[in-house]
């Protein structure tokens, strides 16, 4: 499908904004992404929604490689080719009162639109990010807009708790009874191996087609083999085998 | 308008309505891509490969990028012949009912013959697709395609316990494959399918290491199609049993390319996973192709 970009402009570090006009009919949940056609690249590259309105989606991405240093050059009103919307996406309709939202990272982008998805609902998380420095912190100031409580932890400590997410998460002392998580595969997996509390993770693996058919981003899971892309790329706690 | 040309290919005993098929591993089941399109336009489907027993297979990372192409190293992940007849297959006929080509790969003659003769009892299989050709296992799937020998081996055990059509899937990773392809059809083959990935790799220059975990993968895409062609040209002239083309197809062109290069019908990999309308999109443009090129009806083409 055809999406026009409306916005796209550097936030801080590598992090940048995108915003784009199309369909978003498809969306049905948080945590879903597309996979956009680029220019001289071979394959599409795969980002997180962070937010969508009727018109409009919004991406925030890192520019870690070719493909996204190819689109943080592209300007309005280019047209690209986007598959949208693809994956599970996170579950709201687990009961929970006090859940919290963990994110590293530019893996804190889905989380805005969960955020707004529980709110949606009458639930207010409490949100914990972490970053590499003060300098490369992003989005945190999209939850504190939305007025909600917001932690910091950087891994050099120039904002918040010196350290994780994790680290970051206890010095909260939040009374959280559900998490949801998106961020760097190390955190995840220190989440999953901390966390006394049940929740979703939302992964992030090199895939190839995005919508399930190659099997290059499969992972093990209690329930056999799952491509992230299609089976994920939320997974619930217990449905995850690290190794 | 050339709309009613005639897109009909014979395929053996078999008829396609025309000659577009997903190649396997590139297609999963099928049915997961029933959401895109009625899978009823194409001509035939070709599930993931399968083993006999469930394998998940390699490490990540599978799949590198190139210009022009792709690597993977997916390594035959699939639930197990009895779990695809049990589970897949019924999924697949839920929304399709053209033919099914199932893809078989082992690691051993006993294996490929065990598989094959589980997936001959099923109705729903019209053609049994035998790889030899998977580079992305040790011990199996290309040791056998890059060996007259083993090729002739597994296939006339393989006919031997089956009465369903068998096509090699030749491996391209060998010095002269038209010997390969002439030990399968003198071992009893009734077609043949030309031809399987590249063997490739690549380094990642931040940390020094491959790519993909499994250092070398298979290498598929557009870069391929002209060492493809090439290959279906010489095989087809050399056999006397049809050749399905498969290596880089990704447009209407390419399918009427491979067909002057003597292919039959032609299967399409890696366009799939770049666009899931890919099969979709070429089927319908091929009337305006055969239009373009003055070509009435598919069947009628001679190779050059």
């Amino acid at each position: 499908m055809k999406y026009t970009i409306i916005e796209n402009r550097h936030l801080t570090g590598a992090t940048w904004l995108m915003r784009l006009r199309g369909d978003t009919s498809g969306i049905t949940r948080p945590g879903q992404f597309v996979n956009v056609a680029v220019d001289g690249c071979f394959l599409r590259r795969p980002i997180s929604i962070c937010d969508w309105d009727d018109s409009t989606i919004l991406l925030a991405y890192d520019v870690v490689g070719e493909g996204t240093e190819k689109m943080s050059k592209m300007l309005p009103p280019q047209e690209l080719d986007i598959l949208c919307p693809l994956g599970n996406g996170f579950d709201i309709s687990v009961p929970t009162e006090r859940p919290v939202l963990l994110g590293g990272g530019i893996g804190t982008a889905p989380l805005y639109g969960l955020a707004k998805a529980l709110m949606d609902k009458g639930i207010r998380p409490a949100v914990v990010l972490g970053f590499a420095s003060k300098e490369r912190a992003v989005l945190h100031d999209l939850f504190v807009d939305l007025g909600l409580p917001v932690y910091m932890a950087t891994v050099d400590g120039s904002l918040g708790t010196k350290g994780f997410v994790t680290d970051a998460y206890k010095e909260a002392g939040l009374d959280a009874d559900y998490f949801y998580a998106c961020g760097p595969s190390p955190m995840l997996r220190a989440l999953c191996d901390t966390m006394p509390i049940s929740g979703q993770l939302s992964l992030e693996t090199r895939m190839a087609c995005g919508f399930g058919v190659c099997a290059c981003c499969a992972i093990k899971t209690t329930n056999g083999p799952a491509g992230v892309c299609k089976k994920g790329p939320v997974f619930r706690k217990e449905e995850l085998i690290w190794e | 308008m050339g709309m009613n040309r005639d897109l009909q290919v014979s395929l053996g005993s078999l008829t396609l309505k025309n000659p577009v098929i997903p190649a396997s591993g590139c297609f999963g089941f099928g049915y997961v891509m029933a959401p895109y399109y009625d899978l009823n336009t194409l001509g035939a489907i070709s599930v993931k490969g399968t083993t006999l027993d469930a394998r998940f297979g390699n490490p990540l990372p599978r799949v590198a990028e190139c210009p022009s192409g792709m690597i993977n190293s997916v390594g035959l992940m699939n639930p197990g012949v009895d779990k695809v007849i049990s589970d897949e297959l019924p999924k697949l006929r839920d929304v399709y009912n053209g033919p099914i080509i199932a893809n078989i790969s082992g690691f051993s003659v006993d294996e490929y013959c065990e598989t094959c003769r589980r997936m001959d009892g099923q109705p729903q299989v019209d053609i049994l697709e035998l790889n030899v050709s998977c580079p992305n296992v040790h011990g199996g799937g290309m040791a056998f395609g890059t060996s007259a020998e083993n090729i002739a081996k597994v296939t006339s055990a393989v006919k031997k316990c089956t009465r369903t059509p068998l096509f090699v899937k030749l491996s391209p990773n060998v010095t002269d494959i038209v010997e390969m392809a002439r030990a399968a059809e003198d071992a009893g083959a009734d077609g043949l399918v030309c031809a399987n990935t590249f063997l490739g790799m690549r380094i990642d220059l931040k940390t020094k290491r491959p790519v993909v975990a499994n250092v070398m993968g298979g290498f598929s895409g557009p870069a391929v199609f002209p060492m493809a062609l090439r290959m279906v040209y010489q095989v087809s002239r050399a056999v006397n049993i049809p050749v399905i083309g498969c290596g880089g197809v990704m447009s209407a062109d390419d399918i009427l390319e491979m067909m002057l290069a003597g292919a039959k019908a032609v299967e399409v990999g890696t366009a799939n996973l770049l666009d899931p309308m890919a099969c979709y999109n070429i089927v319908r443009e091929l009337p305006a192709a055969m239009e373009r090129y003055g070509i009435d009806s598919l069947s009628s083409i001679k190779p050059i």
